[in-house]
């Protein structure tokens, strides 16, 4: 529970939260204004071919004399929009799944549960794998629903049991005295007590979305004639860099992907703390001090 | 529907249960047999009338909380009825059960946890009106919650309207749970141990507030509570719970003053009371105070504990525990004996054996005796005190 | 059953023993200035609400206090008595509690001071079968101590708190709500320390059983003679079953005398309204008011006497003047009886109406009109 002062100001004073935010952050900035401001076009060709870091290329080239700096420019709108899209997307049902599940039990919760289990039980990458193969078109939206698809279950999982809990409590029974109707309950009274859970859980699937859309990509599974980071690996694995020692090529987006990662899990830290005030940081005060517990 | 009984007697019954019963299945698969159950409430009789307040008195285990949650229709009966103004109420779901609810609202134990931690007093207060069709704009709203905070003494009602819980006291939260409750305009309150939780110099202040609210809108309370000495303070009416069953009810002078349930004594003689301690109490004479012993159970939990709900004690369930049970006793539960002046007892002591009116093992007028020198002890020790 | 020794002798001194906390807004002092003392043999009851400092003075006393707790002040004292032998005395030096390094503090635990805790749930290994649990805590701190000796102590214990030997085996969970609490009580007594501090023992348990526990405590206190802080909220109990009792108010200690003398002329009047905030079980059914107001935020104490916004006796002093717990002399002065009160000095009271310097004109003669009508 928050102790009075606003969540921004203790977002604000909370070390992991800002670096991951910063991080997270400053991609989003570079996937709206990125595109605009490169100076080169990430599909042109050009004489350099396999260059490394330089001047004129601060990322290196292709095998194709493109420049990987422009390319991750690039790629970083589409990975992101991808990423947090389906993670939305995942999460809104694994909330509406999790939450009638938990909060109707009976019959409802039985057959939600077992759906539940099932996809969790199903190896999420070799079914993403699968379908990808066989969908028939490419492109993001079916990634996005490849993603969803196998990334909902276990924050569904995780709200169903929270739900379960929060049902016995009074206010929750105080509601039902109220007259709330069963929808109004889940909904208002409630998801706002497990929404840190729901961000968390958010924030997660993002992480999943964005590495199972770079692993499909990878892979040769997304739509390879669209820049993004998947991509820029997979036309750098079929081209040999690794073996032609063009470490550049796929460094760069290997990088983005484990610090854009990085900082998504900092901001979880930070929402775990906010949720459990018992992890949270005290700070130290001049005088022997930390954060107020209450007294006896 | 008009909550101000404006009639002159207080005596109509508003809210009447009939033989309730409640199980609680437990989840285990049984291959033969029975499946199991808590059977947390067996047969329960009550009346509630307005302008009245009923105290249900019970340790925990006797069943009190599940009765309340019945009467509120939080949990449907295993059987039994429950009439409102004569009419039986059959609703089973959730819309249908509305109609009911306006006229029966509950106020639970625990302030910390009955009001939820995301929504503003404002919230809180609002959603009933609106429920029920009380406030149908924003100012009207407004104005409804103004004054129920007004009602409940928490004033200046601006500052409380848009707090969270977690920026109220104790006592405080309490207070809007019962505006919250008296928002939809009941006829019926339900106090499930409204001030267990707080600090005891606050309590008073509460049940002082309930009492008001009792007198101006004719409610019908009914207070829950494990505390007997509250249950006189408050209650015109107690009634007396074990293990799911009710064992003695009547005025709650009467039945406090001149007890007749041996678990009734039982509870009384252990109660604190500060103004026996100098002669019989607990430091006195070094010795226990002078309860009548419960006999060692010698399987189960031992002594001095409510039996197991999954599998009771047959007949009346405080036999393995009474110093005066008889054979009868774990046959079947006794009958309701009327003691004359509204008094009534569920026990065998005073009658209603099935083959004959069996002379108990020890006589009445004993135990009539002992409460009695009990209570001219106690007397004598507060006289000589002052 | 009498009291088979007297024991007399200061067993515990609590010297002006403060804690802090520290919170973003500030420093909360939680216990302010708190100094009593208690004889061997002796119950001595807390009595306080929420914000009291109550649990938190006690824990300071057994050094259980965690960051950001701080103890800023004060001493406690503990004289140890001789073992061997009934015969009382202060044998030994003063052993300084808060100064005690980590091996000696093992030491002194438990073999000096032990705790039962409020919820035995939350005390007890659910893993573990109390009879392993009790054995554990003998072996740990008398590793010379075999396993068969250990386990007929254990019997022994569970015996002295009335739970059948058949139970040795059983799992907490296993056990009711009374039961449980005397297993707890079981292993505070299982090296024979000679100060048990008791933290609401009772108050999750029904009154029944709570009744049962107490006579139990007090017949266990007859036999072997130990002392006991009782904390609780519920001053009807310690009046009952404490010889003296000490009222605490954010943090102070208000009053402090013998039951019979906070029973017969409560002097503080928040002891008063506390008093009349319990309805009675006989005698005329009055109309009770409790206290206006409610126990203070910690974070926001009143300036001058804390209780102040609360009191209907206010002095203009009572704003500014924090009022020091001063002795009172006795109405009725007896000799001290055998049950005597701590430091010798008779019932105190942390009020200024007993201040003649401020209240030339001594203190009302009756309370009771604003409590009662």
């Amino acid at each position: 529970m928050r102790e009075g002062r606003t969540v921004g100001s203790w977002l604000a004073a909370n070390g992991k939260v800002t670096f991951g935010l910063s991080i997270v952050f400053f991609f989003i900035v570079v996937a709206l204004v990125g595109p605009l401001l490169i100076r080169q076009s990430p599909t042109a060709f050009s004489a350099d071919v396999l260059q490394p870091p330089s001047a004129a290329h601060w990322l290196g080239t292709t095998q194709t004399g493109q420049d990987v700096f422009a390319q991750v420019i690039v790629g970083t709108r589409v990975s992101l929009l991808l990423g947090f899209g389906a993670g939305l997307l995942a999460t809104i049902v694994s909330v509406i799944v999790g939450l009638t599940a938990g909060y109707f039990g009976g019959l409802v919760d039985d057959v939600l549960s077992l759906l539940i289990n099932v996809f969790l039980v199903i190896p999420a990458i070799p079914l993403a794998i699968i379908m990808a193969a066989y969908l028939p078109f490419r492109g993001p939206l079916p990634m996005a629903i490849i993603v969803t698809i196998t990334g909902w279950a276990w924050g569904a999982r995780v709200l169903r049991a929270q739900t379960l809990s929060m049902r016995k409590r009074d206010f929750v029974e105080a509601a039902r005295a109220s007259g709330e109707s069963r929808l109004r309950i889940v909904f208002v009274e409630i998801l706002p007590n497990e929404i840190a859970i729901v961000a968390a859980g958010l924030v997660g699937t993002v992480i999943y979305a964005i590495l199972a859309q770079v692993g499909l990509e990878f892979l040769g599974l997304g739509d390879v004639t669209t820049i993004s980071w998947g991509t820029i690996f997979y036309w750098a694995q079929n081209n040999e860099a690794l073996l032609l020692g063009a470490w550049w090529w796929f460094l760069a987006p290997g990088c983005c992907v484990a610090l854009l990662g990085a900082g998504l899990a900092f901001i979880n830290f930070g929402i775990d703390e906010l949720a459990n005030p018992r992890l949270r940081e005290e700070r130290k005060l001049k005088q022997p001090a930390q954060a107020k517990k209450e007294a006896a | 529907m008009s909550t101000k009984i404006t009639t002159s007697t207080t005596e109509e019954p508003i809210l009447e249960a009939v033989h309730l019963k409640k199980d609680f299945p437990l989840r285990k698969v049984k291959l033969f047999g029975a499946a199991e159950a808590v059977h947390a409430v067996e047969d329960v009789t009550l009346v509630l009338r307005s302008g009245h307040a009923t105290a249900l008195v019970g340790e925990s285990g006797s069943g009190k909380t599940t009765v309340a949650r019945l009467l509120a229709r939080l949990y449907a009966p295993t059987s039994g009825t429950i009439r409102y103004r004569e009419e039986v109420i059959k609703a089973r779901g959730e819309r249908a059960l509305q109609g009911y609810r306006r006229h029966v609202q509950i106020v639970f134990q625990d302030p910390f946890s009955s009001l939820n931690p995301m929504h503003t007093v404002r919230h809180h207060l609002s959603r009933p009106l609106r429920i029920y069709g009380h406030a149908h704009t924003a100012s009207e709203e407004m104005q409804l919650i103004t004054s129920l905070l007004e009602r409940v003494n928490l004033t200046p009602a601006e500052q409380f309207i848009p707090k969270f819980p977690h920026q109220l006291s104790g006592g405080q939260r309490q207070r809007i749970a019962i505006a919250r409750a008296l928002a939809a305009r009941p006829s019926v309150l339900l106090a499930d141990e409204p001030v267990s939780m707080l600090d005891v110099s606050i309590r008073l202040d509460i049940l002082n507030l309930l009492t008001r609210l009792k007198e101006e809108e004719q409610l019908a309370l009914l207070y829950i509570t494990h505390d007997l000495a509250s249950a006189r303070y408050f209650a015109e009416e107690t009634l007396v719970m074990y293990a799911g069953q009710m064992v003695e009810g009547g005025p709650s002078e009467e039945v406090i003053q001149q007890a007749k349930h041996p678990y009734t004594q039982l509870l009384l003689s252990s109660a604190p009371d500060p103004d026996r301690f100098g002669s019989s109490g607990l430091q006195g004479n070094h010795k226990v105070a002078p309860w009548i012993p419960a006999k060692q159970v010698v399987s189960g939990n031992g002594s001095g504990d409510v039996p197991s709900l999954i599998k009771p004690p047959g007949g009346c369930r405080f036999h393995p525990r009474c110093p005066y049970a008889m054979p009868v006793c774990q046959q079947q539960f006794p009958p309701r004996r009327e003691l004359g002046r509204g008094h009534w007892v569920h026990c065998f002591l005073y009658g209603g054996a099935h083959k004959t009116d069996a002379k108990p093992s020890t006589d009445v007028t004993d135990l009539q005796g002992q409460g009695g020198l009990e209570q001219s002890r106690s007397l004598n020790s507060r006289e000589s005190i002052q | 059953m009498m009291i088979t020794e007297i024991r007399t002798g200061t067993l515990l001194e609590v010297k002006h023993i403060s804690v802090d906390y520290g919170s973003s807004k500030g420093i909360v002092h939680a216990v302010n200035d708190v100094s009593f003392a208690i004889e061997q043999g002796q119950i001595f009851g807390l009595a306080g609400e929420s914000g009291s400092g109550k649990s938190t003075l006690v824990y300071a006393i057994a050094r259980l206090l965690q960051p950001p707790a701080v103890i800023t002040q004060g001493q406690v004292l503990y004289y140890p008595t001789t073992r061997a032998g009934s015969e009382s005395s202060q044998a030994g030096e003063a052993v300084d509690v808060l100064a005690l390094n980590p091996a000696q503090l093992r030491a002194f635990r438990w073999r000096e001071l032990s705790i039962v805790f409020q919820s035995a749930m939350n005390a007890l290994n659910p893993v573990l079968a109390i009879g392993t649990q009790i054995i554990d805590v003998l072996r740990a701190h008398d590793p010379c101590m075999t396993r068969n000796e250990a386990r007929s102590r254990a019997l022994e214990l569970l015996q002295l708190v009335g739970i059948t030997p058949d139970r040795l085996h059983s799992y907490p969970h296993e056990l009711s709500g009374g039961m449980r609490q005397r297993a707890i009580i079981a292993i505070a007594l299982a090296l024979n320390s000679k100060l048990i501090i008791m933290d609401e023992p009772t108050t999750a348990l029904d009154v029944v059983v709570q009744r049962d526990i107490l006579a139990q405590i007090l017949r266990l206190r007859n036999d072997l003679g130990f002392s006991v802080i009782f904390i609780t909220h519920d001053l009807s109990l310690l009046l009952e079953i404490a010889d003296t009792i000490a009222i605490m108010y954010a943090g102070r200690i208000v009053e402090m005398g013998t039951r019979e003398e906070l029973l017969r002329a409560p002097r503080h009047p928040y002891t008063y309204g506390l008093l009349h905030s319990f309805p009675k079980l006989h005698g005329p059914s009055r109309s009770l008011r409790g206290i206006p107001g409610s126990p203070p935020d910690l974070r926001s104490i009143p300036s001058g006497c804390a209780f102040h916004p609360r009191c209907s006796f206010t002095l203009p002093a009572c704003h500014t003047v924090v009022p020091a717990l001063l002795p009172v002399a006795s109405e009725k002065s007896k000799a001290p009886s055998l049950e005597a009160l701590s430091s010798g000095h008779g019932p105190c009271v942390a009020c200024h109406l007993y201040t003649t310097e401020l209240n030339p004109g001594g203190p009302p003669e009756r309370l009771e009109s604003e409590y009662v009508n």
